[in-house]
C-alpha cells in the first residue's frame, strides 16, 4: 500500500500514532501528481514547495501535541476558491494570472485545521459546465476511461481524489457541480445547506446558488472536511449563524426506522439509463434490506427545474461576471484606447463562449421587458420547487435517487449542443435552487466499469443524516475502496 | 429563433460584450434554443406565487462599524494591469 492510497481518516490515525510522517505523506501524493497527472489533466496548478513547507510545520505540531483536525493532510483545491499567494484563475483566460491578496474563508478554515494544499484544480470556466471542458487552459480526463469526462464543474477534484492525488479536495456546487463529478468518478461528494459554509473568498458564479464541499474517498472523510469548513462567518452575509455538528462522531451508518423518500420524477424521466437505474435502485434495495422505509414521494415541478435554473444562475452570473472590467485585476486588452472600448475587448477575449453565452442569457432575461416572463417567472417557480420538498419532508428523512440520468459520456459528446449539456443536470439542480443539502455516494458501476452515485438529499441544515445514510449505502456495497488503474 | 441577430448584439452590448462574424447566427441559435425550452415555465399557474430570491430565511446581516486591518493600497494594486502613483490607471474616458 502506498501512503497517497490512504483515506484522510487512516492517514490522520498513522500520522497520529507516528508511524508515518505528513513530509512522507505529502512527498507519495506529490509524486503521485508527477507520476499520473500528465494522463488525467487534473491539476492546473502544483503548490510543492508550499505543501513541503506546511507538511514540514505540521509533523511539528503532531510532535507538539497541538495537531489540529488535518494535520499534514494533502489537499487539492478547485481553482476558484482564493488562495493568498497563488493563482487563482477560474480556468478563465480572463483570471489567467489572478494571485489572490487574501484566503477565502474556507481555506483559513482548512489552514487553521494543519491541512496540507497540494494545489489547485482544474473546472469549467467560471464554474460554468458539466463537463470541465469549458476549462480555458485543459481537459480533465475521467480516471477510469481517459477518453470520457470527469463531470463538472469539479471535475479536477473528483479526478485528483480517485486518482489519488491527494487525499480529498474542495469544489463548489451551483446546480450539481460536485455531485455529478462525484458520481461520473466514483467519489463522495456534498453539497452543504446554503448558508452552511462560508462563501467569503469564493469567486462568485450565481450568488444564491454556489456552496463550498467536499470530496472525498469516502463518507467517514467527506464528514470530517465538512466539519472543518462549516460554520458561520461574518464576511458572508447569507452565512448561517448556527453550531456545526460533530459529523464524524455522529457517524453510526444505522437507518433502522429511517423514512426514505423515493421520487416518482426521478424514475419516469425518459433519458434514463437503465445500468443508471439498476445501480439506484440496488442501493435502494440495500437501504431497505437495513431496516429503513421506503415510501413514494412526489416532487412534482421537477421538470420544470431545468428551465427555472438556465434563468436564474445565467441572470446572477450576468450580474456577478460584470467586475471584470480590465481595471482592478485581469486580463485587459492593451490595444484599446478608451474606456469603454476597452471594457468589451478585455470581456470578449477574456471570456469563453460559455462564459459569453450564460452573461448574454441572463442579460436577456434581465432586461427591459422580459424581466416578468423570464426571471421572474423562474423565481415564483422555484417557490414551487422549495414546496415540494418542504412537503416530501413532512413524510420522509431523506430523498433518494440518481445523480446524473447517465454514467460519464465522452469527451466532446455534448460540447456543440449547450442545451443537452444542460438536461444532464435535471437531478441535481433542485437541491440548488431549494437550499438544502445533497449527497452523492458511489453504488455501483455501468457494464462497461463506469462509477454511478446515489444521490440523497436532506432537509435544511441535516447533513449529519445524509452521511449517517450514505455510510449505510456505503458499507452495503464494499466498492468505496475501488480505484481505476492509472 | 425566438432570439433575432440584432438583439444579440444589443443585448451582447449591454453586457460589455462584442459577439460578431459566424458567433452572431450560433449564438442567436443557441440562445434561442435555450430560450425556446425555458418556455416551459409558461404550463406552470405561479397565480400569487411569491418569487423566491434566496432559498433561506436571510435578515439583513448587520454588523458593528468598527475599524479593523484591510487591504493595504500596495495590495489592491498588485494584480492591476496598469497602476501609477497608487493608483489604478485607465484609458481615456471621454
Amino acid at each position: 500500500m502506498q501512503l497517497y492510497e490512504l483515506t484522510i481518516h487512516e492517514a490522520r490515525d498513522l500520522l497520529e500514532k507516528k508511524e508515518i510522517s505528513a513530509l512522507e505523506l505529502t512527498e507519495s501524493v506529490l509524486a503521485r501528481i508527477d507520476a499520473v497527472d500528465d494522463k488525467t489533466d487534473a491539476y492546473l496548478t502544483v503548490t510543492a514547495d508550499t505543501a513541503r513547507a506546511r507538511a514540514k510545520a505540521a509533523d511539528k505540531a503532531i510532535a507538539g501535541g497541538t495537531a489540529g483536525p488535518l494535520a499534514g493532510i494533502p489537499l487539492a483545491i478547485k481553482d476558484l476558491i482564493c488562495t493568498r499567494g497563488v493563482r487563482t484563475t477560474c480556468a478563465s483566460k480572463i483570471l489567467s494570472d489572478f494571485v489572490p491578496p487574501y484566503d477565502a474563508a474556507v481555506m483559513e478554515r482548512l489552514s487553521t485545521a494543519g491541512a496540507v494544499m497540494v494545489g489547485k484544480v482544474n473546472m469549467d470556466e467560471f464554474a460554468m459546465g458539466s463537463s470541465t471542458e469549458n476549462s480555458a487552459f485543459k481537459n480533465t480526463k475521467n480516471p477510469w476511461d481517459l477518453t470520457r469526462v470527469p463531470g463538472g464543474s469539479s471535475g479536477g477534484s473528483a479526478a485528483a481524489v480517485v486518482a489519488d492525488m491527494c487525499l480529498g479536495a474542495l469544489g463548489s456546487d451551483t446546480g450539481g457541480s460536485i455531485r455529478q463529478p462525484a458520481s461520473h468518478c466514483g467519489v463522495v461528494g456534498l453539497k452543504p445547506t446554503y448558508g452552511r459554509v462560508s462563501r467569503f473568498g469564493l469567486v462568485a458564479y450565481a450568488s444564491s446558488l454556489d456552496q463550498i464541499g467536499p470530496l472525498a474517498k469516502d463518507v467517514t472523510d467527506a464528514a470530517i472536511l465538512s466539519g472543518v469548513i462549516s460554520g458561520y462567518d461574518r464576511r458572508d452575509s447569507t452565512s448561517a449563524d448556527r453550531p456545526v455538528p460533530d459529523y464524524g462522531a455522529a457517524l453510526a451508518g444505522d437507518v433502522t426506522g429511517r423514512t426514505i423518500g423515493i421520487p416518482e420524477e426521478y424514475f419516469n424521466s425518459k433519458g434514463i439509463d437503465p445500468d443508471v437505474r439498476a445501480a439506484v435502485e440496488n442501493a435502494i434495495s440495500a437501504l431497505k434490506d437495513a431496516g429503513a422505509k421506503c415510501i413514494d414521494i412526489s416532487l412534482p415541478h421537477t421538470p420544470y427545474a431545468v428551465a427555472a435554473y438556465y434563468l436564474i444562475a445565467p441572470a446572477e452570473a450576468s450580474s456577478n461576471l460584470a467586475r471584470y472590467d480590465g481595471v482592478k485585476y485581469g486580463f485587459r486588452d492593451m490595444s484599446a484606447t478608451a474606456l469603454s472600448d476597452m471594457y468589451t475587448a478585455s470581456r470578449s477575449a477574456g471570456f469563453g463562449p460559455e462564459v459569453q453565452r450564460r452573461i448574454i442569457l441572463g442579460t436577456y432575461a434581465l432586461s427591459a421587458g422580459y424581466y416578468d416572463a423570464y426571471y421572474k417567472k423562474a423565481s415564483q417557480v422555484r417557490t414551487l420547487i422549495i414546496n415540494d420538498f418542504k412537503n416530501a419532508f413532512k413524510k420522509c428523512d431523506v430523498i433518494a435517487g440518481p445523480v446524473a440520468p447517465t454514467p460519464a459520456f465522452s469527451l466532446g459528446e455534448k460540447t456543440q449542443d449547450p442545451l443537452t449539456m444542460y438536461l444532464s443536470d435535471i437531478f441535481t439542480l433542485s437541491a440548488n435552487l431549494a437550499g438544502i443539502p445533497g449527497l452523492s455516494v458511489p453504488c455501483g458501476f455501468s457494464k462497461s466499469g463506469l462509477p454511478i452515485g446515489l444521490q440523497l438529499m436532506g432537509n435544511y441544515f441535516d447533513e449529519a443524516i445524509l452521511f449517517d445514510t450514505a455510510l449505510c449505502v456505503e458499507r452495503a456495497m464494499g466498492i468505496a475502496h475501488k480505484r481505476p488503474r492509472l | 429563433m425566438k432570439i433575432t441577430r440584432d438583439e444579440v448584439i444589443h443585448v451582447a452590448a449591454l453586457a460589455r460584450l462584442c459577439v460578431a462574424g459566424d458567433d452572431i447566427d450560433r449564438m442567436a441559435d443557441q440562445v434561442g434554443d435555450i430560450l425556446s425550452y425555458v418556455e416551459t415555465l409558461s404550463r406552470v399557474d405561479t397565480t400569487g406565487v411569491p418569487p423566491t430570491a434566496h432559498a433561506i430565511d436571510i435578515n439583513n446581516a448587520f454588523r458593528d462599524d468598527t475599524p479593523g486591518r484591510h487591504l493595504d493600497n500596495a495590495g489592491a494594486l498588485a494584480n492591476a494591469p496598469e497602476a501609477e502613483d497608487g493608483l489604478f490607471v485607465v484609458p481615456r474616458i471621454i
